[in-house]
Formats: C-alpha cells, structure tokens, sequence
C-alpha cells in the first residue's frame, strides 16, 4: 500500500526543481572529483578539489543545511585547500604535468574502487527505494538551529573537539619545527 | 526529495576517493582523496539527519566535528609529508618502504639507492 501510495504521491518519474537541482550540481561535483584523482597536473588536482567542495556545500544548501554549507565553504575551500597548495608549493611540485602521478598499481584501484561503487550504490538504492526527503516546512539546518543544537546538547564533544584541535595544532608546530637545539 | 539522490552521489563520491587513495603516489594528492572520502560521508550524515527529522540533529553536529577534524587532520598530515619530504627528498608513497617485507634491498627501476635515503634520513 504505502509504496504504491508514495510513488503516486511523489512520482518515481516526475523529479521536483530541487532534485534536477541536486542532480545537476552532483554530477559537477562528481566530476570535479573524478578530475581531481586523475589529472596529472598536481596543482590542478588541488583547484578541481575546490570545485567538487563548493559543489558540495551547494548540496547542503539544496538539503536545507544552510550553517554546515558555509562552514564547508570556510574551512574547506577556505582554509584545507589552501594547506594543500602550500604543501604542493613546499614540496616542489612540477607544476606541469607530471608523468609518475599514478603509481603502478592503477588497475588494482580502479577494480576496488569500481567494485566498492557498484556494492554500495546497489545496497543503498535497493534500501532506500521508497523513501523521501520531506525538506518543506522550517529550514533543518539554519544557523539559529544549529547553534541552539550545538550549545545545547552537543556542548561537551564540542569542548573535546577544541582540545583536539589545540593538541592538532600543537603537534603539526612540533613536528614542522626545524630541530636547530640538538644538533648545535 | 528521493533519498536516493545524496545517497547514491556520497557512494559515489566516496568510491572515487578511495580510487584516489589507491592509485596516487604523491602523498598530498593521497590527502586530497582522504578529503573527498570525508565529505562523501559528511553529506551522508546531513542527508539522513535531514530525512530523520532528528530533534537533536546529531547529523548535522557530527558533520561539524567531522569537518573539524578533518582541518586537524590535514595540519597534521601536512607537518608529516613535509617533514618526510625535508628527510628524504620525496613525498612519493611509494617509495617509502623502509618498513616492507621484502628481503632485498634492490631498489626499484625508477629508485634512488634506499641506503642512501637511509643515510640521508639518519643524518
């Protein structure tokens, strides 16, 4: 009853504005993302990796999670890529297209990573044929909730969460310093 | 929304990070492929929190802490590869196999000697 009465309701066949929406900026996303691991010119990998990011928080604003979209904006596009370029920087990294980006073992990833595609889209289609996104209503996600949320209940993990981060913080310090004191 | 659309693009998403992981020898290529696999699973977690309609957003908050621990995450992986690349002159996966199971030392065809990247390390 209830699947019939579902499908009828929200047509299997007939997609809303915001799934063509979601549909058109997944398929940036993903190919951005497919460009990133296969391009051979590193510092490229790094600015399609910025487009597979936005197309991402464009995602969560289309699912109504407008708070966490911004924060992947800021600490993504803003500030990982950014660590990541300067790592390529530092590094040396040719910036041409270098030959031996790829290691040898292509293949062997590509059938992992084709057979894990294959599983998981499999299992998760086959589990959640039948359920929908009610995204009407309050918006799930706006700042107001999730600061409410994060304050209220989640306060503690939060508190963790910036101890790890001083710890992450202070270990990358120790780790890049240059060990001048013991060798004189 | 059907809950197939961000499932199915964070399954998706998540296979070709793990492609990366697999098949790249520069290791910040490989932490780029990490950061792919992270967000496949952030957008997971707000697409079920938003279809669950939880009243604590749990999927939400873990997706905040996911993305801060991926910040720490990426610091800390960068200090490493630059730290092995001020050792050794490389920051490719592959040829970092001091620790391998094999017997001979023989490098491999592209390979500097590994005594040397032994001494180079030590020194």
């Amino acid at each position: 009853m209830s699947l019939a009465a579902q499908a009828a309701g929200h047509g299997f066949l007939s997609p809303t504005g915001v799934e063509i929406a979601f549909l058109l900026v997944g398929l940036v996303t993903l190919g951005a993302a497919l460009v990133t691991v296969t391009t051979r010119q590193l510092v490229h990998a790094a600015l399609w990796l910025v487009v597979a990011l936005g197309g991402l928080a464009v995602e969560y604003l289309l699912l109504t999670a407008e708070f966490i979209a911004w924060v992947q904006v800021l600490i993504y596009v803003g500030s990982v890529v950014v660590l990541l370029l300067f790592g390529l920087m530092l590094t040396k990294a040719p910036i041409g297209r270098s030959p031996d980006a790829d290691s040898g073992n292509r293949p062997v990833a590509l059938a992992v990573a084709l057979a894990a595609a294959a599983a998981l889209v499999w299992v998760v289609v086959d589990a959640f044929r039948t359920t929908w996104i009610d995204l009407d209503g309050p918006a799930q996600g706006s700042t107001r909730v999730s600061g409410e949320i994060l304050f209220r209940h989640w306060v503690l993990p939060f508190e963790a969460l910036s101890v790890l981060l001083l710890a992450a913080l202070v270990g990358a310090i120790v780790l890049s310093r240059k060990k001048n004191g013991e060798e004189g | 929304m059907h809950l197939a659309y961000p499932a199915v693009l964070a399954a998706l998403l998540f296979s070709v990070g793990l492609y990366g992981v697999l098949a790249r020898r520069n290791a910040i290529l490989v932490l780029m492929s990490v950061e792919l696999m992270l967000n496949a699973v952030n957008l997971n977690l707000v697409a079920f929190d938003v279809w669950l309609r939880d009243t604590l957003h749990a999927g939400q908050a873990l997706t905040l802490f996911t993305i801060a621990i991926a910040a720490a995450e990426i610091g800390i992986g960068l200090a490493i590869v630059l730290m092995v690349y001020r050792n050794r002159g490389t920051s490719d996966v592959d040829r970092l196999r001091d620790t391998s199971e094999t017997d001979d030392e023989t490098p491999t065809a592209d390979g500097t000697p590994s005594a040397d990247e032994k001494a180079e390390a030590t020194a």
